[in-house]
């Protein structure tokens, strides 16, 4: 085990470096794209609600294995063959073009609730006083909405960070990549695992705990 | 009494269905500037309904209302801008929870560009001290009592320095030793020549306060007068249930 860390230790910090990357990355797009969807599924228009509705519905349709693959051979195939365009996508941007949709589906889900959490009064409060209705989105609804969505909004990174090993399939040297070469060169598959499972956990639970803080610190019932 | 003869905003005609169901069937009103207008009447009988077409929180179905000289119920005028002009307090109060009680006064006025930030907190301390809690700038809404909110939701209103003043019930979800305290403010605010349109259950209140009654039934007006007219002397049946029931 020591002989494992010692050794190959460097080489699976890096590899979750870049799991980290790729997750951070997508965390980003994914919470403008939830944002953008989510304040689109509450705004009082029915063609913006489907749109809205058609998004979600299609990323949690598809398993991201699939969508990975799609994205990553499917797209620059279609581009090269029906468009005659050369796309070349590095597998980190078809990464993060994966975890971004279907994390940003489940983020829009979330704050589409978030901000139905929010009580009617407050936007006609706001409106009453002449601010227009983006306004009100942002400088009522959503402030007193990502409270209560925090802890959600937590979870769903968490499950992307996760995410991030599906994309071993389309070659990424993310974490899981790595230790399969560090298993093939050692054949210690207990103690790889067991190393990397232990890196997903550290990671994990400081970002629980990380969350725990924000919530608190978020929160205005707090003097 | 009722100032001069500038009419502050003008209904006409007024229709308002939620689907299937006709809650207000044609109501014409004009009120006048520095005129105090209650609103009395039945549950259901469409009073908030009404009120909340004055602003346009509720599209009407068909009808005119003209504040300053523009129907702000066509569908393609600029409605924030008038919003601005027309203040509203609701039942709940609806303070933003999440800002200071200083904060809630001044949003509004800095983000409409109206007054700069300094300014707009010498106003906001202004307004608090008029209705009484000048101390509690810095608090959160929710450490404030029911009446002490009801009357920041009062100064946040008049922070955007509005022509007319909407209120909707603003006592009816207040403890009852809280009520004196929110309808002096109004009474305040009455003397001091704001027009007014308040929905109400406060009957002493409206007798006392209001220029106009008017008693809203089935989505009509079904009987209007000086509180005198209504509250002595009504003609209308639905006025006589009405009064008989509450008083
Ligand atoms: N958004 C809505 N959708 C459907 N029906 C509504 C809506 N708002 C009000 N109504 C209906 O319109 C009618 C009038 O409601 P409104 O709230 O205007 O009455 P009100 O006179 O203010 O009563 P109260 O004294 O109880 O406040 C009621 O029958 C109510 O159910
Ligand atoms: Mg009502």
């Amino acid at each position: 085990m020591l002989e494992i860390i010692t050794k190959f230790g460097p080489t699976l910090l890096e590899a979750m470096g870049k799991t980290l990357t790729m997750a951070f990355y997508s965390l980003i797009f994914a919470s403008i794209i939830g944002l953008f969807f989510g304040v689109l599924a509450v705004v009082r228009n029915k063609v913006c609600n489907v749109i809205a509705q058609i998004f979600v519905d299609i990323i949690r349709g598809v398993p991201m294995i699939v969508l990975a693959y799609f994205v990553f051979f499917g797209i620059p195939y279609a581009c090269k063959n029906i468009i005659g365009f050369n796309l070349t996508l590095s597998a980190l941007e078809a990464g993060i073009i994966c975890l971004s949709l279907n994390c940003g589906a489940y983020m829009a889900e979330i704050i589409r609730g978030g901000i139905q959490s929010v009580p009617k009064g407050q936007m006609e409060a706001a409106r009453s006083l002449g601010l227009p209705y983006l306004t009100s989105m942002r400088k009522i609804i959503l402030p007193q909405a990502i409270r209560t969505m925090i802890p959600s909004i937590i979870n769903q990174f968490i499950i992307t960070l996760k995410d991030t090993s599906i994309l071993s399939i389309i070659g990424f040297p993310e974490l899981v990549n790595s230790a399969k070469g560090v298993v093939a060169l050692t054949f210690k598959s207990f103690q790889v695992w067991a190393i990397v499972g232990i890196m997903y956990l550290i990671v994990i639970t400081i970002l629980s705990k990380l969350a725990k803080v924000l919530e608190r610190r978020l929160s205005y019932d707090r003097k | 009494m009722i100032a001069n003869d500038n009419i502050k905003i003008s209904v006409k005609s007024l229709y308002k269905d939620f689907g299937k169901t006709n809650v207000l069937n044609g109501i014409s009103l004009d009120v006048y500037e520095g005129e105090v207008v209650c609103i009395i009447g039945p549950s259901g009988g469409g009073k908030s309904t009404f009120l909340r077409c004055l602003n346009c929180l509720e599209d009407p179905t068909s009808g005119n209302i003209y504040f300053d000289g523009v129907d702000i119920a066509d569908v393609t005028v600029d409605i924030n801008i008038h919003r601005q002009k027309i203040g509203m307090v609701f039942q709940q109060f609806n303070l933003f929870p999440h800002k200071t009680v200083l904060e809630n006064i001044m949003l509004a006025p800095v983000d409409r560009k109206l007054l700069d930030k300094e300014t707009a907190r010498v106003r906001a301390l202004e307004l608090l001290k008029r209705v009484g809690i000048e101390e509690k700038a810095n608090d959160y809404p929710h450490s404030l009592s029911g009446g002490q909110q009801q009357r920041v939701a009062i100064a946040r209103a008049l922070a955007m320095n509005p022509d007319i003043m909407l209120f909707d019930e603003p006592t009816s979800a207040l403890d009852p030793e809280m009520v004196g305290e929110v309808l002096a403010v109004m009474k305040e605010l009455a003397q001091q020549g704001m027009t007014m349109v308040i929905v109400t259950h406060e009957m002493g209140f409206a007798r006392d306060v209001a220029d106009r009654v008017l008693l809203i039934a089935d989505g009509v007006i079904a009987e209007e007068g000086t509180p005198k007219e209504i509250f002595d002397n009504p003609q209308n049946k639905r006025t006589q249930d009405f009064l008989a029931a509450v008083l």
